[in-house]
C-alpha cells in the first residue's frame, strides 16, 4: 500500500492515523487502521454502510475516542493520554483546528446563520462583535449564503443548511475539514450547491477528509480513495484506479453493487 | 348584612399597593423558580451522585406536599436556625423553591430532548462541555418549555396568594386588613379575585406573545 | 413528639374526608362543566368557559374566603369544612372539566362519522361511542387533577379547619420544631397521595385492558 506516489514520500504526513483501533465491547469496529494525509491533500472514504468510515472520521476530532492507536495532527498527538482536565483543555484546541461537517448539519436553530458562524470565534477566539460580524459575511459570501445571514435554520432548504454550517466550520480557520456524508440527507437536486462548495475549498487546498457516497464527486475531486469495509481499509489508490480499475473483488463487489443501486 | 360595594373607593390606595407587591413577590418568585429550576435541572442531570441524591430528597418532599405546608416550614425554620428574614423574602424563597421544583422537571425533559447532534457540533467548534450546555443546549431547552413553564408563572400568580397567610402585605392580605376594619368580606375578596384575574389575563397575553416570537428559532 | 402523633392522625383523617368529598363534587361539575364546554348551544358554551376561566383565573385561596367569610352577606352559611369542600370542589371541577373535554375532543372524528353514520342520535353517539373511549383517555390526567387537588386542601387551613396543615402549624407554633412538625405532616400528604396514585394506575390498567 505505498503505491501513492514517491512525489510525497520526503514530506512528513500532516494527518497521521496510525493503528487505529476502536471497539464497542465485543464489537471491533476499527481494525487497524492506518492513514497519513498530506497537506492540501484530498482523500475519500467509501465503504458500505456500518464499515466504520463515520467512527474513524469521528475519532479524529476525538468525538468517539479511539481504543488503540494513535492521531497525530502535524507534531501534536490529537488523543493523548493526560488527565481529565488538562485533556480537555487539550482536545478543545484540538477541535478548534478541525472542522467537521455532519450529515444532519446540526445547525443550532435558536440561532440566526450570523449566530452560528459567529458563536465559537466570539467565545473561544475572543473577537468583537464588529470582528466576527466581519469573518460571518467572508464566509456566508464564500458558500453564497450571505443574503441570508439573518435568517434561521429553520428557513432555509437542506442545502443552504449544509452551507452555512460549512461556513461555520471555516470561521474557525482549520487546518483539516472533515465531512460525514455531507450531500447524504439533500435532496438530489440540492447536491449539487453543495459539492461545488466543497470543490471551491478543493481549488483553495484545504486537506480533507470526506467520507462519501457520490462515486462521481469523489472521482472528479479527490486524490486518493480508501474502501473500507468491516472495519480494515481493503484497498486505496488514485481516483482513476478506483473506480476504472479496481484489484480486490470486494471493491470491485462493493462498487457494483453500488452503481446498479444508484441512478440518480 | 347586603352588598354595599361603596366602601371600596376609600380603601383603593392599600388594595392596589397590595397588587403591586402581588406582581412584584411573583415577578421576584419567578426568578427564583427560573433560575434555580435551572440549577436543579443541571444537578439532576449532571452531578455526581452524592450530591445528587440530596436533591432527588427535597425535591420528592416538596412535590408531595402543599405549598402552604412548605410556607410555613420556610418562614418558621428560618426563624428556628436563627435567620431572621422580612416575611416578603421567605415568601419569595418559599413560592420560588416550590417553582423551581416544577420548572427543574421540565427543564430536564427539555434538556435531554435537544439533539445529541447538537451537541456534538458545539463540541466540535471548540467549546468545552459547560461553553456547549450554555450556549446550545440551555437556551434550546428553555425555548421548548415555554408554554409549560409559563402555565407554572401563571400558577405561581394566583398561588401568591399563600404567603398572606405568613404575614405577607400583598394582595390578599391588604383586603384582609380593609375587611377588618369594615367587616365587608364579599365586596373586597371579589374586588381582589378581580385583580387577580385581570393580572392573569396579562400572563396569558405575555405568554402567547413569547410563544409566537420564539416560533422562528426551532 | 410522641404525644403529637394522635392528633397528626386525626388530622389526617380530615384531610382525606376533604380530599375524597371534593374529588367527588369536582368529577360532578367536571362532567357539567365539559357538557356544557361542548353544547350545541352558544349560551350553555360561553357559560361553561366562562366557568372555567373564572375560577381558574383566580386563587382558590381567595374563591374559599368569598364563599367562607362573604357567603353570610349574600345568606350563605357554611361552617368551615362545609365551604372548603364546596369552594375546592369548585375550584377542582373547573380544571377537571378541562380535562374532560380534552380526553372528549382527543377522539378520532372518524368515530363520531361512523358512528352516525349508522343512525345513532348525538346523544346515543356520545353515551355509547365517544364517552367509553374518551374515559379511558381522561383518567391519566384526571389523576394529576385529583394529586393537585389533595395538595390544595391544605388551603382550608386559612380558614381553621383542623387538617393536616392546620396542625402543623399549630405544632410548629407550640414545639418551635419546624422541620419535624414539617417532616410528620410531610410524609403524611405523600402517604395518602401514594395510594391516591396507587390507584388512579389500577383503573388506567383496568380501563386499558377492556
Ligand atoms: N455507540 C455505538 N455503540 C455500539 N456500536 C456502534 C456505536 N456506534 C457505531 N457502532 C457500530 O460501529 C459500526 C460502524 O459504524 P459507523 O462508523 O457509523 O459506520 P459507517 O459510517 O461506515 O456507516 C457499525 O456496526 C455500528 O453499528
Ligand atoms: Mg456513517
Amino acid at each position: 500500500m505505498n503505491d501513492q506516489g514517491d512525489h510525497m514520500t520526503d514530506q512528513k504526513p500532516f494527518v497521521d492515523i496510525q493503528h487505529a483501533q476502536k471497539s464497542y465491547g465485543a464489537l471491533e469496529v476499527l481494525k487497524d487502521i492506518n492513514l497519513q494525509v498530506q497537506k492540501g491533500q484530498i482523500v475519500a472514504i467509501i465503504g458500505p454502510s456500518g464499515s466504520g468510515k463515520s467512527t474513524l472520521l469521528r475519532a479524529i476530532n476525538d468525538l468517539d475516542p479511539l481504543t488503540g492507536g494513535e492521531i497525530w495532527l502535524e507534531d501534536k498527538q490529537i488523543n493523548k493520554n493526560l488527565p481529565h482536565r488538562q485533556y480537555e483543555k487539550h482536545i478543545n484546541l484540538v477541535r478548534q483546528e478541525i472542522g467537521m461537517v455532519f450529515q444532519h448539519f446540526n445547525l443550532f436553530p435558536h440561532l440566526t446563520v450570523r449566530g452560528n458562524v459567529t458563536l465559537a470565534p466570539k467565545m473561544l477566539k475572543g473577537l468583537s462583535d464588529a470582528d466576527a460580524n466581519k469573518l460571518a459575511e467572508e464566509q456566508l459570501d464564500k458558500v453564497g449564503m450571505l443574503e441570508r445571514i439573518d435568517y434561521y435554520p429553520s428557513q432555509l432548504s437542506g442545502g443552504q443548511k449544509q452551507r452555512v454550517a460549512i461556513a461555520r466550520a471555516l470561521a474557525m480557520n482549520p487546518k483539516v475539514m472533515l465531512f460525514d456524508e455531507a450531500t447524504s440527507a439533500l435532496d438530489p437536486e440540492l447536491v449539487e450547491e453543495v459539492n461545488l462548495v466543497m470543490k471551491k475549498l478543493a481549488e483553495e487546498h484545504m486537506t480533507m477528509i470526506i467520507v462519501t457516497h457520490e462515486m462521481s464527486f469523489a472521482e472528479s475531486v479527490c486524490d486518493r480513495v480508501l474502501f473500507m469495509d468491516q472495519g480494515v481499509v481493503v484497498e486505496e489508490g488514485p481516483p482513476e484506479v478506483m473506480f476504472r480499475n479496481p484489484k480486490n473483488d470486494r471493491t470491485k463487489e462493493f462498487l457494483r453493487k453500488h452503481l446498479a443501486g444508484q441512478h440518480r | 348584612m347586603g352588598l354595599d360595594f361603596t366602601v371600596i373607593p376609600q380603601y383603593l390606595d392599600i388594595i392596589l399597593w397590595g397588587a403591586l407587591w402581588t406582581i412584584l413577590i411573583t415577578l421576584g418568585a419567578a426568578a427564583v423558580s427560573f433560575i434555580g429550576g435551572m440549577i436543579l435541572a443541571v444537578i439532576a442531570l449532571y452531578a455526581p451522585k452524592l450530591v445528587r441524591l440530596p436533591f432527588r430528597a427535597f425535591a420528592f418532599l416538596f412535590m408531595g406536599t402543599p405549598l402552604l405546608l412548605q410556607l410555613f416550614l420556610i418562614y418558621f425554620g428560618l426563624v428556628q436556625v436563627g435567620i431572621d428574614v422580612p416575611a416578603v423574602m421567605a415568601g419569595i424563597i418559599g413560592l420560588g423553591l416550590h417553582f423551581a421544583v416544577y420548572n427543574s422537571e421540565l427543564f430536564q425533559t427539555g434538556i435531554l430532548a435537544v439533539d445529541k447532534g447538537q451537541i456534538e457540533a458545539a463540541r466540535t467548534l471548540g467549546l468545552g462541555r459547560m461553553q456547549a450546555l450554555r450556549k446550545v443546549v440551555v437556551p434550546q431547552a428553555i425555548r421548548d418549555v415555554i408554554p409549560p413553564v409559563g402555565n407554572n408563572m401563571i400558577a405561581l400568580l394566583k398561588d401568591s396568594a399563600l404567603v398572606s397567610v405568613i404575614g405577607v402585605s400583598e394582595l390578599t392580605l391588604s383586603a384582609q386588613r380593609a375587611i377588618g376594619s369594615t367587616y365587608r368580606p364579599f365586596e373586597f375578596y371579589v374586588l381582589v379575585a378581580v385583580i387577580y384575574y385581570i393580572i392573569n389575563l396579562f400572563m396569558e397575553a405575555a405568554q402567547r406573545r413569547v410563544e409566537r416570537r420564539v416560533q422562528a428559532s426551532r | 413528639m410522641q404525644k403529637v402523633f394522635p392528633f397528626f392522625l386525626e388530622a389526617a383523617w380530615i384531610t382525606v374526608l376533604l380530599s375524597v368529598l371534593t374529588t367527588i363534587l369536582g368529577l360532578i361539575l367536571g362532567a357539567v362543566g365539559a357538557s356544557a364546554r361542548l353544547s350545541r348551544f352558544a349560551l350553555i358554551r360561553f357559560l361553561g368557559a366562562a366557568y372555567v376561566s373564572v375560577f381558574r383565573g383566580t386563587p382558590a385561596l381567595i374563591q374559599l374566603f368569598i364563599l367562607y367569610f362573604g357567603g353570610p352577606q349574600i345568606g350563605i352559611q357554611l361552617d368551615a369544612f362545609q365551604a372548603g369542600v364546596i369552594g375546592l370542589g369548585i375550584n377542582a371541577g373547573a380544571y377537571m372539566t378541562e380535562t374532560m373535554r380534552g380526553a372528549i375532543i382527543a377522539i378520532d372524528k372518524g368515530q363520531i362519522e361512523a358512528a352516525r353514520t349508522v343512525g345513532l342520535s348525538r346523544f346515543q353517539t356520545m353515551r355509547y361511542v365517544v364517552l367509553p373511549q374518551a374515559m379511558r383517555l381522561m383518567i391519566r390526567p384526571l389523576g394529576v387533577n385529583i394529586n393537585a387537588m389533595i395538595k390544595a386542601t391544605a388551603l382550608v387551613a386559612a380558614i381553621s379547619v383542623v387538617e393536616l396543615t392546620y396542625t402543623a402549624q399549630r405544632f410548629i407554633g407550640s414545639t418551635y420544631k419546624p422541620f419535624e412538625m414539617f417532616l410528620i405532616a410531610g410524609i403524611l400528604y405523600m402517604i395518602i397521595i401514594y395510594i391516591t396514585g396507587q390507584a388512579v394506575s389500577w383503573l388506567d390498567r383496568k380501563a386499558r385492558i377492556s
